[in-house]
């Protein structure tokens, strides 16, 4: 089974790499609001429970793959 | 006193905390990170460098690495360790101290000598400063930006834990004295206990009139104090 894990800083962290992207796409004279840079993961687990494959997969998340103090996640079957 | 080093691939301040520590008298070892039984140690160091390239967040892999529970264990015992630039980084994600370390601000690697302010000097680490004295020192990183919530927050600045502020020559703690961006300038925290010191300044390499200053001897000379 197959999961994609997307992890975005917290709203109130600083994320000057985004800062700059967003800098420049203005430059590009492109017409946006916000962005915000994230890191994405794609993992297959052996589990074919649903629901059990979830909560390995949510378990590597706090484990490891996300900061909780500075990071959200969003985990998505795929 | 008993030293211990961890050597993580990728750490590159290893010898030179080794050195600085044998130059004031500590017994030191170096420990791979793969050894799953630490010597017994006064003190343990967890050395800068880009431990496993950086790779996740500075310090994620070698904050799981097979030492590192014998680094918890001994820290909740309460052996003395001290975390350096990528210790520091290690030390926050092991959960031995609270925070975290984000990109610089500007988003530059800075290699430069700095001042920081001597915040608290009642500790095993600091006993040897004066309270206000200031440091120059030098730091060099790409994640230095201390970050860490609110609760945290007080929590540091009501029961002393805060360390080093980075400061000017006259040790005034401004704007224009934070190299990193890092919250109410700070370059080192304690945990709650002071027995575990993270800080991104690297006093391993201020050891020497020959190569730099010497301001950074009285911290390990505190420790054996």
């Amino acid at each position: 089974m197959k999961f994609s894990i997307t992890v975005t800083l917290k709203k109130d962290v600083l994320d000057p790499q985004g800062k700059v992207v967003q800098n420049t796409l203005v430059n590009l004279g492109m017409n946006l609001k916000n962005i915000r840079q994230g890191k994405y993961f794609e993992v297959e687990v052996e589990e074919k429970d649903q629901i059990k494959a979830e909560r390995e997969v949510n378990e590597m998340c706090k484990k490891l793959l996300v900061n909780l103090i500075i990071e959200d996640f969003k985990i998505n079957k795929i | 006193m008993k030293s211990s080093v961890i050597v993580f691939p990728g750490s590159n301040c290893d010898r030179d905390i080794a050195v600085a520590l044998e130059k004031m008298q500590f017994k030191n070892q170096m420990i791979w990170h793969k050894e799953t039984k630490l010597p017994k140690s006064d003190l343990i160091v967890l050395p800068g460098g880009f431990s496993y390239g950086d790779y996740l967040r500075s310090g994620a892999i070698a904050g799981k690495s097979l030492i590192i529970d014998e680094v918890i264990k001994a820290a909740n015992n309460g052996c003395l360790v001290l975390g350096i630039c990528n210790g520091f980084q290690i030390l926050t994600e092991t959960g031995l101290l609270k925070g975290t370390l984000l990109r610089n601000k500007n988003l530059k690697f800075i290699n430069k000598d700095i001042r920081v302010k001597v915040m608290n000097n009642e500790t095993k680490f600091s006993n040897k400063y004066k309270k206000n004295e200031v440091l120059k020192i030098n730091i060099a990183h790409n994640e230095g930006n201390f970050f860490t919530d609110d609760n945290h927050l007080r929590d540091l600045k009501e029961n002393n834990l805060i360390a080093f502020k980075y400061c000017n020559e006259k040790g005034n703690v401004d704007d224009q004295s934070n190299p990193n961006g890092s919250l109410e300038n700070i370059a080192g925290i304690y945990n709650s206990k002071k027995n575990i010191l993270g800080m991104m300044p690297h006093p391993e390499r201020m050891v020497d009139k020959l190569i730099s200053n010497t301001d950074g001897i009285n911290l390990f000379s505190s420790l054996l104090n």
